[in-house]
């Protein structure tokens, strides 16, 4: 495999498990807590971010040389939203089905730290295709914990599976829900989001004691 | 060392010049679709108003499939025999009421008391039945919540369309979805000559939604507060129209 340098290699690889934004860098939780509830929303949550942060780190990388330091973290927070905008007034006049589906994304894209973290972490200090892979591994690694944390909410909270009744149907009594199995109601809820990913970080921790921090 | 872009003077013409290019960029944008964008929401109102009544394209039993917006404006003269906007008592007919901007009219109406609030509604003809189909406007947990209520003769609602602006995806986001929208088909408006809506309920004990008297449909785990919305919109824009559609129907009689 000649296409990616290993240090590239690395750069998409890592943030996807012992430099995860969430679990390791401990950014974009909000989110993670907020719209997890679903599966679904968690696979669009994760798709839009991984397009805008791969845009966005190209852009802020392009930019770097000129971007005034007193004020780069003004210029980061105009460059995304003047980038989200654009998009979203596009998908509203050429595709407006879509456009409606992802509207709710929006803000909650705009104002995810870690579209700004990585700007500032990485971007501004690194050559365009670099950050175009710190953009996708990053993302990408926010969002396989949003989905993982989404399987199980959705999938204890609701029984469901992307809105398919997977355990049955809890209101006709079938499947596991005849054997007396109940919906946890308080996976719908973003606390337990927040217990799923502490046991992401638990689990990940045993297994990588070099991320135990003292 | 010090660099160009650390000077004061190299800051301030920055942000002027991305202040402008930013500006005129998403301005410019926004002015060239506008047409477009606007042209979509009406087709997306039209296609809101026919869900409500039940004319949709539906096929399994959970999407939500609206008509084409190619054929929408079409079937929205077939099935939408009259658009009146009612003011005071005065109702007159208006072609043009779905484009009414409801959310004006009600901070109109706020603000000066003696405003007469100018009301849509479409009424709609479907397998022989008469509909009335008001438009709705609330709040949600973040935002705005919307939609639209086909009322039969009986004052029976025939169907709903719910939207919402930024309701938390998976929760109250749901009120989209046809597992709530579906239950209210059916369901009494009226008690005993007085207006009570329909309430989303927890713990109503009857997730089947089988009884249709209750004025209650049940409500989605984990949004609360979305549902009390849907409730608390239902109970003050539908009820300003109960007194004109029982006089509309009293007079078809």
């Amino acid at each position: 495999m000649a296409l990616l340098s290993r240090k590239e290699r690395n750069l998409v690889l890592d943030p996807l498990t012992d430099d995860n934004p969430i679990t390791v860098q401990v950014l974009g939780i909000c989110s993670a807590l907020a719209i997890t509830a679903e599966l679904k929303a968690s696979v669009v949550m994760a798709v839009s971010v991984i397009a805008v942060l791969a845009v966005g780190n190209v852009v802020i990388s392009l930019l770097r040389n000129v971007i005034p330091n007193k004020i780069r973290i003004i210029v980061q927070l105009v460059v995304i939203a003047a980038l989200v905008i654009l998009v979203d007034l596009i998908l509203k006049a050429f595709a407006f089905e879509l456009s409606k589906q992802l509207s709710v994304f929006i803000g909650l894209i705009i104002t995810n730290c870690i579209i700004m973290g990585r700007f500032e972490a990485f971007a501004l200090g690194n050559n365009p295709w670099h950050s175009f892979l710190d953009g996708i591994g990053n993302a990408g690694g926010y969002g396989l914990i949003l989905i993982i944390v989404g399987f199980f909410r959705e999938l204890l909270g609701f029984g469901t599976l992307f809105g398919y009744k997977v355990l049955g149907d809890p209101i006709e009594k079938t499947g596991l829900y005849a054997l007396g199995y109940e919906n946890n109601g308080f996976m719908v809820l973003s606390p337990m989001a927040l217990i799923v990913i502490g046991i992401i970080i638990w689990v990940q921790r045993i297994k990588n004691k070099e991320l135990i921090e003292d | 060392m010090s660099k160009l872009t650390d000077k004061n003077s190299y800051t301030v013409i920055f942000a002027i010049i991305m202040v402008v290019v930013v500006g005129s960029l998403l301005a410019g944008v926004a002015q060239t679709l506008k047409g477009r964008i606007s042209e979509n929401e009406r087709f997306e109102k039209q296609q809101n108003i026919l869900y409500a009544m039940g004319i949709n394209n539906n096929q399994g039993a959970t999407d939500v499939a609206f008509i084409p917006a190619t054929e929408v404006a079409e079937k929205f003269d077939t099935y939408i025999k009259k658009q009146v906007v009612i003011q005071g008592d005065q109702i007159t007919e208006d072609p043009e009421a779905f484009l009414i901007d409801i959310k004006q009219e009600a901070s109109k109406a706020k603000d000066d008391p003696n405003y007469q609030r100018r009301l849509p509604m479409f009424i709609g003809e479907k397998d022989g039945k008469t509909l009335y189909i008001v438009p709705m406007r609330g709040n949600g947990l973040w935002d705005a919540i919307w939609g639209f209520m086909a009322i039969d003769e009986n004052l029976r609602v025939e169907g709903v369309f719910f939207d919402h602006a930024g309701e938390t995806p998976g929760l109250g986001a749901n009120i989209k979805e046809r597992f709530f929208m579906d239950p209210f088909t059916g369901e009494e408006l009226m008690s005993n000559g007085t207006f009570r809506g329909v309430t989303v309920a927890k713990g109503n004990n009857d997730p089947r939604n089988n009884r249709k008297d209750d004025h209650r449909v049940d409500a989605i785990a984990g949004s609360t507060i979305t549902g009390d919305g849907v409730t608390a919109m239902i109970r003050r824009d539908v009820a300003m129209y109960i007194p004109h559609i029982k006089k509309l129907i009293n007079e078809q009689q």
